[in-house]
C-alpha cells in the first residue's frame, strides 16, 4: 500500500482569486510523489465535496486568503462527513489568524492549517504521517 | 478486499452508487487481483458508448469534452469523464489539472468526473483507462468521454480503446504536410476543427475535408465528417453530438469492418512494443547499454539488446 501515490485534491473555496499559494502546493506534493488533482478557484463546498468523493481522494487541500475562512471551512468539513467521506484529511492554508486557527483545528475538523512562509516538506511529512496512519485503521 | 467484498461493490456501481464508483476506480488504478474480481463480475454490463478525444496539447480537449457534456446533458443523457494527465518521471507523482476547464460541469450530479494520472504508458493512454470506462458503463451513464494526454502525431492508443475516436484539430497548427503524415489523422472517427471563431479555421477546415476525401477508402461506409466547434461561442456543439452520437448507432449495425480489424492489428502491434520493451528492460544487459548511452551507437545498443533477449528470453520475477 505504501508505494500507492497519496491522491489529494487542491481546492480553493470562496471568491479570491489569489491561487500561487494553492499552486505552489500542488506542485510540491506532486514532486512528492502524490497524485494531485487541481480543481483551481470559485469552488463552493459543494463543488468540493463532489470532487473529492468523484476522485476519491484520501486528502483535501484548502487554500483561503478571502477572509471567509470560518464559515467555508467548517462547511467543507461538514458536508465532506454527510457524504461519507470523513476519512479525508483536511489541511488548510491561507492567511488565518492563530485564534480562528486553533477553533478550527479544535472543533470544526480541520487536521492542520499552515500558514505563509510554512516550509512545504513541513506539509508533505503531515500529509503522509496521516494518511498513513488512516489507512492502516481502515 | 476479497471477492466477496469486489463482488458487492460491483453490485453497488451497477446500482449507481457514486462513492462506490468512485471507490472501484481507485481499486482499479491500483491494479491486480481486485482488477479482475471487478471485471469478472461486470463483464457484459453497460451499455453507454466510449468516446476517446485526442488531440495536440492545447487544440481545446477539455473544453470541448466541457461543452459535449452540457449538451449531451441536456438531451438528458447522464455523463461519464475519465481525464488523463501525464505523472511526473521524476517522482511518480501528478498534477491533474482538467477540472479546472470542466468548472461549469462541477456539482451537476449526472456528470462524473475521474481524473487519472498516466503512469508513465506511452500513448497518452492510462493502461486502466478501459477498465475505469467498463466501470462508467456498468454505473449507467450513456456515454464515456475520455479526454487523452496531448498527444503527438504517433499517439494512436487511443483506437485500442475508444469506440469513436474524436480528433480536435486547432487552426493554424502547421501545414497541410502536417496532417498528411500518418498516425492520428488516419484512426479518427470524426475529427474537429476547435476555436473556429478564428480567422484562420475556415483554412484549416478546407484542408482537412480535402484529405480525409483523400484518404477514404472506397469501401468505407462510415464517412468522417469534419466539423467546426467553438467552444468560446458554443458553436457547432449539437452538430457534433449528432455525430457522435451517429457514429455509435452505427457501429450497431456495423460490427465488423475493415476498421476495426486495422485497430486489432494497431493494438497488437503496440502491445508487442510495450512488453518487448518492458521485457528488455528486464535484462541484465539493460544497465549495461544505460552506462554506454552516448559512447555507443544506439542501433548497436539495441541490436545487442535484443540479442541477449534471445538468448536469454524472459526475466523470472
Amino acid at each position: 500500500m505504501s508505494d500507492v501515490p497519496i491522491r489529494v485534491l487542491v481546492a480553493k473555496p470562496g471568491l479570491d482569486g489569489h491561487d500561487r499559494g494553492a499552486k505552489v502546493i500542488a506542485r510540491a506534493l506532486r514532486d512528492a510523489g502524490m497524485d494531485v488533482i487541481y480543481t483551481g478557484i470559485g469552488q463552493t463546498p459543494h463543488m468540493i465535496v463532489e470532487a473529492a468523493l468523484q476522485e476519491d481522494v484520501e486528502v483535501v487541500g484548502l487554500s483561503i486568503l478571502s477572509g471567509a475562512h470560518m464559515t467555508l471551512l467548517p462547511k467543507v468539513a461538514t458536508q465532506l462527513r454527510e457524504a461519507g467521506l470523513g476519512h479525508c484529511v483536511i489541511v488548510a492554508g491561507g492567511i488565518i489568524p492563530a485564534e480562528d486557527s486553533a477553533l478550527l483545528t479544535s472543533q470544526y475538523g480541520i487536521d492542520a492549517i499552515y500558514g505563509p512562509g510554512t516550509n512545504t516538506d513541513e506539509i508533505v511529512a503531515f500529509i503522509r504521517t496521516t494518511v498513513a496512519a488512516r489507512r492502516a485503521t481502515l | 478486499m476479497n471477492d466477496a467484498t469486489v463482488q458487492q461493490l460491483a453490485n453497488e456501481v451497477r446500482r449507481g452508487d457514486r462513492r462506490a464508483l468512485a471507490r472501484a476506480l481507485t481499486l482499479i488504478d491500483r491494479g491486480g487481483a481486485p482488477v479482475r474480481s471487478l471485471r469478472r463480475a461486470l463483464a457484459g454490463y453497460g451499455v453507454g458508448s466510449l468516446v476517446g478525444i485526442t488531440g495536440a496539447p492545447g487544440a481545446g480537449k477539455s473544453s470541448l469534452t466541457t461543452v459535449i457534456t452540457q449538451e449531451l446533458r441536456q438531451r438528458g443523457m447522464q455523463v461519464g469523464i475519465i481525464a488523463v494527465d501525464p505523472s511526473s518521471p521524476l517522482s511518480g507523482g501528478s498534477l491533474l489539472g482538467d477540472r479546472i476547464r470542466m468548472y461549469d460541469l462541477a456539482g451537476d450530479s449526472g456528470v462524473f468526473i475521474r481524473s487519472m494520472a498516466n503512469r508513465g504508458q506511452y500513448g497518452g493512454l492510462a493502461a486502466t483507462t478501459l477498465d475505469a470506462a467498463m466501470l462508467m458503463r456498468a454505473a449507467g451513464f450513456g456515454m464515456v468521454l475520455l479526454e487523452t494526454v496531448g498527444a503527438g502525431q504517433s499517439d494512436v492508443a487511443v483506437v485500442d480503446v475508444a469506440d469513436t475516436v474524436l480528433l480536435v484539430e486547432a487552426p493554424g497548427m502547421g501545414d497541410e504536410v502536417q496532417s498528411i503524415k500518418a498516425g492520428l489523422l488516419e484512426v479518427a472517427d470524426v475529427i474537429v476543427v476547435s476555436k473556429s471563431d478564428r480567422p484562420d479555421a475556415p483554412a484549416t477546415l478546407q484542408q482537412l475535408r480535402a484529405l480525409v476525401r483523400m484518404q477514404m477508402d472506397s469501401d468505407a461506409v462510415w464517412s468522417v465528417p469534419v466539423l467546426p466547434v467553438s467552444a468560446l461561442r458554443q458553436t457547432g456543439v449539437a452538430a457534433l453530438v449528432d455525430a457522435l452520437l451517429a457514429h455509435a448507432q452505427w457501429l450497431q449495425t456495423h460490427p465488423v469492418t475493415w476498421r476495426q480489424q486495422r485497430r486489432q492489428l494497431l493494438a497488437l502491434q503496440r502491445a508487442l512494443e510495450s512488453q518487448l520493451r518492458d521485457a528488455v528492460q528486464q535484462l541484465p544487459g539493460w544497465t549495461t547499454a544505460l552506462a554506454q548511452l552516448g559512447q555507443s551507437d544506439s542501433d548497436v545498443l539495441a541490436r545487442q539488446l535484443l540479442e541477449e533477449f534471445v538468448v536469454n528470453g524472459f526475466t523470472k520475477e
